[in-house]
């Protein structure tokens, strides 16, 4: 049911002429992206990178084969854009914007749950098929094609991790943003079974955090059986304190729910090897697969 | 946003939930007054935003105004659970004859609002779910749906209740949950819904506002002001007031990261080489030079925080205009304390000469930047 990125994504950037949305389609044009249409209201028209504006995505669609969007609309605004991006039948459709009011994000992640559409995000870097599509804000430099897949509910900390997996040596097949909230479209369990399925993906890397219970759900997927191929995990927060928000919004312990250590036992006893240091991913990767 | 117990309560009155009669007050004079327009019994309770206030003694009880203003000399200017009692709530004290439970909260992992209901009212629900999780019936409501009258009633008859006060209690949840969607609410509890003999009241309220739907309602900030900067600290409020995203934790050494995921697990590798975190504070994406500058200086300021470790990951953040932020924090507070600087990424030369230049030495790893900062306070 999860759809990701390949080369041959024809992607349609919504909020194409504000500050981010003009920054980041450069780059993912430079990566090699195929992005063939944007969308702002009342921008319709104009241009951006070469790429042409339109008013509405039904407009870009008609002149142009599209099949997944990103957003970079602001937070307001976006719940709106994914609607449209969902009545065209887009998909995925990563949502970049941090700040979505939750029940904003409940309803529409809803919708596209229904109707069977991967939402990626909000609050996300995105997704990426390394050497291939980039749909997302990530930077290109820390990536080098590889067999090892990525999960992760932060950015920063993400790249940090895929650069130490590149510089050991194995590289990363496809890495995905579920994104910092505390409800996004995607659980690590939903892109497990899509990277159990996907043959060039040797082993995952699965980068959590505290608040919500994600990674606890995963680790009892891992355990029945749901993921077969290796797996290693991090999880950020060990120093965190109950009721306290580290910066991300999904980022909190309710009561005694959400803790690092819960998440971390949870993993161990799943036989997911949890590392201490984000340098240690890539190096239990590289004894997994050896 | 946490809004106070008199805050929610006048919420849940706009939606027709029942409460008690009451009034806010912020002196013992304002408390007698209150306490003799009730003309009964009262309970005087301290307008805090943490939990197990009435077992810290946030709760008095009294059957005279003059009790009544007695009971709020004691509690306003007082410190509970960290935080100073400003405005206490007097409300006509109820003859509880049950205590029970009713909420709606965020349910992260089916992405929907649960409704909750339990007959162990009166205490955390968190306790209840550890203990007695049985006695907890929960429901999850579709987004693209709203909660049924049905589903409600069926839903208070497992808690006990029975003919008008099934009726009753069940409306209630219907209103507590149309007023927890229509206010954007992450959670908000009715604990303890009190069974008294003139029917079902809301004892105590609670209704937590996602803050990022705030910008739909403007009108309670209006209304109701900053009370939830109470159970912030000094700093806190302070890096609120500048726009930063900071979290004030108990050790010594200051840490800057950029993107929340990175500085937690910043925090994280200094305590694992034996270090203690004197705080959280994430940059953000792209950080312009003044933003570094006002974060550096910030936590130079802070008399706690003897070493700075500032580790950043450059994607959109520039490391030159970190470099820059660093420097000018530097020099425009005057102040030394051994920094460790980590920095990899956009605009990486241009940033660590510039840094070189001003006698800071940056290193490639944050394992390695964690161990130096740590080692350098080891001394002594």
């Amino acid at each position: 049911m999860v759809r990701f990125v390949d080369g041959e994504t024809r992607v349609l950037v919504q909020g194409i002429t504000g500050r981010q949305g003009r920054f980041h389609t450069k780059l993912m044009l430079e990566y090699g992206t195929k992005i063939v249409a944007g969308v702002t209201p009342g921008k319709g028209g104009e241009s951006v990178e070469g790429v042409p504006v339109y008013d509405t995505v039904a407009e870009a669609m008609d002149r142009h084969r599209i099949d997944a969007s990103i957003i970079f609309v602001p937070a307001p605004y976006a719940p709106d854009a994914v609607y449209e991006a969902l009545d065209a039948g887009l998909d995925p459709i990563v949502v970049i914007t941090e700040g979505i009011a939750v029940r904003d994000t409940m309803m529409f992640v809803a919708k596209a749950r229904r109707s069977g559409v991967t939402i990626i995000g909000p609050n996300t870097p995105g997704v990426i098929k390394v050497g291939e599509c980039k749909l997302g804000i990530m930077p290109a430099s820390v990536f080098k094609r590889g067999r090892v897949g990525v999960i992760s509910r932060s950015g920063t900390l993400t790249y940090e991790i895929a650069d130490h997996i590149s510089r050991i040596g194995l590289g990363e097949s496809t890495c995905v943003g579920l994104g910092g909230d505390p409800i996004t479209g995607l659980d690590f369990i939903d892109a497990l079974r899509w990277f159990e399925e996907d043959p060039q993906t040797d082993a995952v890397a699965l980068i959590g955090e505290i608040g919500g219970d994600a990674e606890e759900r995963a680790a009892e997927f891992i355990a029945e059986g749901g993921f077969t191929k290796p797996a290693v995990a991090y999880i950020a927060g060990r120093t965190a304190i109950p009721g306290k928000r580290m910066g991300h919004a999904g980022a909190i312990i309710q009561g005694e729910r959400g803790t690092a250590r819960s998440k971390i036992e949870a993993l161990e006893s799943a036989e997911v090897p949890v590392a201490e240091k984000p340098s240690d991913v890539a190096r239990l990767l590289k004894r997994l697969l050896s | 946003m946490r809004l106070l117990e008199w805050e929610a309560k006048e919420v849940f009155r706009d939606y027709g939930i029942p409460t008690p009669r009451g009034r806010i007050a912020s002196t013992p004079e304002e408390v007698r007054e209150v306490a003799e327009e009730i003309a009964q019994p009262v309970a005087v309770k301290a307008q805090i935003p943490v939990g197990g206030r009435g077992k810290a003694g946030g709760i008095l009880f009294a059957d005279t105004p003059e009790e009544a203003e007695e009971a709020a000399g004691r509690l306003l200017g007082s410190t509970i659970r960290g935080v100073e009692v400003r405005e206490v709530l007097v409300e006509e004290r109820l003859k509880i004859e049950r205590e029970l439970y009713l909420g709606v909260v965020v349910d992260r992992s089916s992405r929907s609002y649960t409704a909750l209901a339990t007959s162990e009212g009166g205490v955390e629900i968190e306790e209840v779910a550890a203990r007695t999780p049985e006695k907890i019936i929960r429901l999850t409501i579709d987004p693209l749906e709203r909660l049924r009258p049905h589903q409600a009633r069926w839903m208070v008859k497992q808690i006990g209740l029975e003919g008008r006060r099934m009726l009753k209690a069940a409306d209630i949840l219907v209103k507590l949950y149309r007023l927890a969607v229509e206010m954007d609410a992450e959670l908000t509890e009715i604990n303890p819904l009190a069974v008294t003999p003139e029917g079902l009241m809301a004892a105590d309220a609670r209704l937590n506002i996602d803050d990022n739907a705030l910008w739909r309602h403007r009108d309670l900030l209006e209304r109701f002001g900053e009370s939830e900067l109470l159970d912030l600290t000094e700093r806190e409020r302070e890096a609120k007031r500048l726009g930063l995203t900071y979290v004030e934790l108990d050790g010594d050494v200051g840490i800057i990261g950029n993107g929340a995921g990175l500085t937690m697990a910043t925090l994280d590798t200094v305590q694992l080489y034996g270090g203690k975190p004197a705080n959280f504070l994430d940059l953000g994406g792209g950080a312009p030079a003044e933003r570094v500058e006002m974060a550096v200086s910030f936590l130079l300021s802070d008399p706690r925080v003897r070493a700075i470790f500032i580790n950043i990951l450059g994607g959109i953040t520039r490391c030159d205009e970190v470099a820059r932020g660093i420097i000018a924090a530097r020099e425009k507070t005057g102040v030394e304390k051994p920094m460790v600087v980590r920095m990899i990424g956009t605009r990486e030369e241009e940033g660590r000469r510039l840094l070189e230049e001003a006698g800071i030495h940056c290193l490639d790893s944050m394992e390695e930047a964690a161990e130096r900062v740590v080692s350098l306070l080891g001394g002594d």
